[in-house]
C-alpha cells in the first residue's frame, strides 16, 4: 500500500511536467492548427530562463576569507551576499521563485516573436512543412543554449525551506511515506497552472472567444473579431505555460540542452492517447502517463518485465490508438 | 504509345548509365573539392542511399517519417551480429540486415499508417525514441548498451570456421577475401548505392510508383477509385525501411561497430533534411543533399577559431576579431546549428528544394534566350509547387 502510493505520487509529479508540456501543444494546435515542434526547446528555454537567474544572482566577487588566519585565503562570494548579507543570501535562496517571475514575461515575448516572426507564415502550407519548420527551430534553439551553457546538466537548488522531504504518510495515516517538498510543490502548481488555463478559457469573453475560433474559425471573423490576434496571445499563452513548467522542473532534474526533445516526444504521446486538440484529455493523459510510467519502475514489475518503465508508455500508445484511434477524448 | 515507353526506358538507361559514370568517378572529382578520400565518399553513398530510400516514401506518399533512424540502427546492428556469429563476409551481413529492418519496417508500419498526417509523424518518432530506449535498456544484451557492439577476433563465425577463413589482425568486413577498407569499401558501398538508384528510379516510373504519387496528391479520391491505399503505403514504408537498413549495414561494414546514437532521433532529422535540400520526390535531389551536407560538416566541423581568423584576416583586426567572434558558434561543434538554419532556410524560402531552384535557373535562362513555351513551362512548374 505504502509502495503504491509513494508510486502514484512518484508518477503525478512528472505527470504534471507532461501535462503542462502536452496542454501547450493542444492549445496551440486546437486554435492556430499547427504542430509545434519546438515546444519542447521551449519548455528547456524556460528551465534555462531558471539557470540564468541563478547564476546572475550568484555573480561573485574575490573577498577576503576571515576564518583563515594564518595567510591569505580567498573565497568566491556573490555580490549580493557582499552587499546585503543574509537578505542576499535569502535572495539567491529563491532564485527559482524568482525566476518564475523573470520567466513570464519572457517565454510571452518570445512566443509571440516566434508565432508572428516565423509560424504565421506557415498556416497555410502543409502539415509536413510546419513539422519540419520547426523542428529546424527546436535544433537551432538547443544548439544556442548549447554554445552558451555548454551540453552538460547545471544543477538549480530549490529554496532551502522546502528542499527537506515531507512525510505525507501520517496524513493518510500511513507509515514511512517521506516524499520531497519541491515534487508535492510541482504537482500542486502544475494543477494551479491547468486549472487557472481553463478558467480562463471558460470564464472570461477572451477565453469565450478564444474557444468559439477554435470550434469555427471563419464564422468568429465574419463577427468582426481578428481572431488571430487572440491566436497570436494563446499562442505566447501556452509559450509561458510550457516554460514555467520548464522553471519549476530545474530542482527536478538538472537541465541540458537535450531536455527538450526528450520531454517533447513523450508529451507528444500523451497528446495523441489524450487525443489532438483536446484540452481535458492533454492534461488527464499527462497524468495518466506519469503514473503509469512510476508504476512500472517499481523493482517488483521490472524484475518480471525488465525494462517494461521505458516502454510502457509507447505501448500504451499503440494500444490506445489500435482500439481508440481519435485518443481518449479527442473529436475527429 | 510503345515508341513513348521504349524512349522513356532508353532515356532511364542513359540516367542510369551517366549516373554510374558520375559515382564510380567520384575519387577523380572529389580531389577538384577536397573530398577525395574515401571516409567522405562513403558517407556520400551511404548517406544518398539513405535518402534514396527515404524519398520513396516521403517524396512519393507525402507521409513524413521522423523514425527512420530506428532502421538504420537495427541494420547496423544485424550486420556486426552477422560479423559475430556468421561470417565477416559482407553478403550475408547485408541479408541478415534487409530482413530484420525489413521485419521491423513492416511492424512500426502497420501500426504508424493507421494515422496518416501529424499523427503518423508523431508516431514514427515514437517508435524510434522507444527503438533508442530500448538498445540502451532492455535489448543490452544484444546490443551492449552504451559501450556499442564490437566484433571480436574471438567471436565464433560460424560459416568463416567452416571453410577455413582465418581472421588476422583486427577484424574487417570482407567480400571473398577482400578487405572492405579505403576505396574498395568505397566502390561496395558505391555499387549498393546504384543499385539502389536504380531500383528507386524503377519505382518513379512504374505504375506502382504511380499509385504512390496518387496517394500524396488526393489519398480519399484514390480510395473512390477503388484502389486501397494501405498496402502501397505499407509496402513503400517497408522498401524505404529496408534501403535504411542496408546504409544501416553499410556504416557497419565499413567501420564495424554499431551504437545505440545512430537511432537518435537527430539521424532521422537529418535524412529528412537530405531529402528536403536536395528536392523531395525528385530521382537526384536526395543523393545531392546527402552529399552536399556531408561535404559542408566536413568542412564546417574541421573550423575552430584558428582558421576563422585566418579567413578573416584580410580585415582589420578589430573587425577579424568580430566577425570571428560572429561565426565561431557555428563552426566546430556548432556544425548542428549551422544545420539548423539551414533547414529552417530551405523550407522557408526553398521548399522545393536545390533541384527546383535549378529549375528556375534553368528556365529563367532559357526565357532570356527568347521562347514563350519555357515561360508557360515555368507558370506549370510554380503551380505545381503550390
Amino acid at each position: 500500500m505504502e509502495a503504491i502510493l509513494l508510486q502514484i505520487l512518484n508518477g503525478l509529479d512528472k505527470g504534471g511536467a507532461y501535462a503542462l508540456i502536452a496542454l501547450g501543444l493542444s492549445l496551440v494546435f486546437g486554435t492556430l492548427g499547427v504542430v509545434n515542434f519546438a515546444h519542447g526547446a521551449l519548455f528547456m528555454l524556460g528551465a534555462f530562463v531558471a539557470v540564468s537567474v541563478q547564476s546572475l544572482l550568484t555573480l561573485s566577487m574575490r573577498v577576503r576569507d576571515t576564518s583563515i588566519t594564518f595567510f591569505e585565503a580567498y573565497k568566491e562570494t556573490p555580490y549580493l551576499e557582499v552587499w546585503w548579507g543574509d537578505t542576499g543570501r535569502a535572495i539567491i535562496d529563491y532564485a527559482v521563485p524568482i525566476s518564475i517571475v523573470i520567466a513570464i514575461p519572457v517565454m510571452l515575448l518570445i512566443g509571440v516573436a516566434m508565432e508572428r516572426g516565423l509560424v504565421r507564415f506557415f498556416y497555410k502550407r502543409d502539415h509536413a512543412d510546419q513539422i519540419l519548420v520547426t523542428f529546424g527551430l527546436a535544433i537551432v534553439l538547443q544548439e544556442i543554449v548549447k554554445a552558451f551553457f555548454g551540453a552538460n546538466p547545471i544543477p538549480v537548488s530549490a529554496p532551502e525551506v522546502v528542499a527537506t522531504s515531507v512525510d505525507v504518510g501520517t496524513m493518510f495515516g500511513l507509515q514511512g511515506i517521506t516524499y520531497p517538498w519541491w515534487r508535492l510543490i510541482y504537482l500542486g502548481f502544475s494543477l494551479l497552472i491547468i486549472g487557472g488555463v481553463f478558467a480562463f478559457l471558460h470564464y472570461t469573453t477572451f477565453g469565450m472567444v478564444v474557444r468559439a475560433g477554435m470550434h469555427d474559425r471563419e464564422t468568429v471573423g465574419l463577427l468582426g473579431i481578428n481572431i488571430q490576434k487572440r491566436f497570436t496571445i494563446v499562442f505566447g499563452l501556452a509559450t509561458v505555460v510550457v516554460g514555467l513548467a520548464g522553471v519549476m522542473y530545474t530542482p527536478i532534474l538538472s537541465p541540458d540542452c537535450h531536455m527538450g526533445m526528450e520531454f517533447l516526444v513523450l508529451s507528444f504521446v500523451v497528446v495523441v492517447v489524450g487525443g489532438m486538440g483536446s484540452l481535458p484529455g492533454a492534461a488527464a493523459a499527462g497524468f495518466l502517463l506519469g503514473i503509469l510510467q512510476s508504476f512500472f519502475s517499481m523493482n517488483e514489475i521490472k524484475s518480471i518485465l525488465p525494462g517494461i518503465d521505458q516502454i510502457i508508455i509507447y505501448l500504451v500508445a499503440v494500444f490506445i490508438l489500435l482500439v481508440r484511434p481519435r485518443g481518449l477524448m479527442g473529436r475527429d | 504509345m510503345h515508341t513513348i515507353i521504349a524512349s522513356t526506358r532508353m532515356r532511364d538507361y542513359i540516367t542510369l548509365a551517366l549516373f554510374t559514370l558520375v559515382v564510380l568517378t567520384a575519387p577523380l572529382w572529389g580531389k577538384l573539392i577536397g573530398a577525395g578520400y574515401p571516409d567522405l565518399l562513403k558517407k556520400f553513398a551511404i548517406f544518398g542511399l539513405f535518402a534514396v530510400g527515404y524519398n520513396i516514401l516521403f517524396g512519393l506518399t507525402g507521409y513524413l517519417s521522423f523514425g527512420h533512424a530506428a532502421f538504420l540502427g537495427v541494420g547496423s546492428y544485424a550486420t556486426v551480429w552477422s560479423f559475430k556469429l556468421l561470417s565477416m563476409n559482407v553478403i550475408p551481413a547485408v541479408l541478415f540486415s534487409i530482413v530484420l529492418s525489413g521485419l521491423l519496417a513492416v511492424v512500426i508500419g502497420f501500426l504508424s499508417l493507421r494515422r496518416t498526417g501529424i499523427y503518423f509523424s508523431i508516431l514514427t518518432l515514437a517508435f524510434a525514441q522507444m527503438s533508442y530506449n530500448m538498445a540502451y535498456s532492455v535489448l543490452t544484451p544484444i546490443t551492449n548498451g552504451e559501450t556499442g557492439l564490437r566484433v571480436l577476433r574471438h567471436d565464433p563465425r560460424v560459416l568463416d570456421s567452416l571453410f577455413g577463413v582465418q581472421v588476422e589482425g583486427s577484424p574487417l568486413g570482407g567480400l571473398f577475401g577482400v578487405t572492405l577498407t579505403g576505396y574498395s569499401g568505397f566502390y561496395f558501398c558505391a555499387a549498393l548505392l546504384i543499385l539502389g538508384f536504380w531500383i528507386a528510379l524503377r519505382i518513379f516510373r512504374s505504375p506502382y510508383g504511380l499509385k504512390l504519387l496518387a496517394i500524396k496528391s488526393n489519398q480519399t479520391r484514390m480510395e473512390y477509385t477503388g484502389f486501397n491505399p494501405r498496402p502501397y503505403l505499407l509496402s513503400a514504408f517497408v522498401i524505404s525501411g529496408i534501403y535504411a537498413g542496408v546504409a544501416g549495414s553499410l556504416m557497419a561494414i565499413v567501420d564495424p561497430l554499431a551504437g545505440a546514437e545512430r537511432m537518435q532521433w537527430t539521424a532521422s532529422g537529418e535524412v529528412v533534411l537530405m531529402t528536403i535540400l536536395g528536392g523531395l520526390g525528385t530521382l537526384f535531389g536526395p543523393i545531392l543533399g546527402a552529399a552536399l551536407i556531408k561535404y559542408l560538416e566536413n568542412i564546417f566541423s574541421a573550423f575552430n577559431d584558428q582558421t576563422l581568423f585566418q579567413i578573416f584576416d584580410f580585415l582589420p583586426h578589430w573587425l577579424a576579431r568580430i566577425m570571428v567572434d560572429i561565426t565561431s558558434p557555428f563552426v566546430g561543434d556548432g556544425w548542428h546549428l549551422t544545420l539548423g538554419v539551414l533547414f529552417m532556410a530551405i523550407i522557408i524560402f526553398l521548399p522545393g528544394g536545390l533541384m527546383e531552384g535549378f529549375r528556375h535557373i534553368s528556365v529563367r535562362l532559357s526565357r532570356k534566350s527568347g521562347g514563350d513555351a519555357d515561360m508557360a513551362s515555368l507558370e506549370a512548374a510554380e503551380g505545381e509547387s503550390k
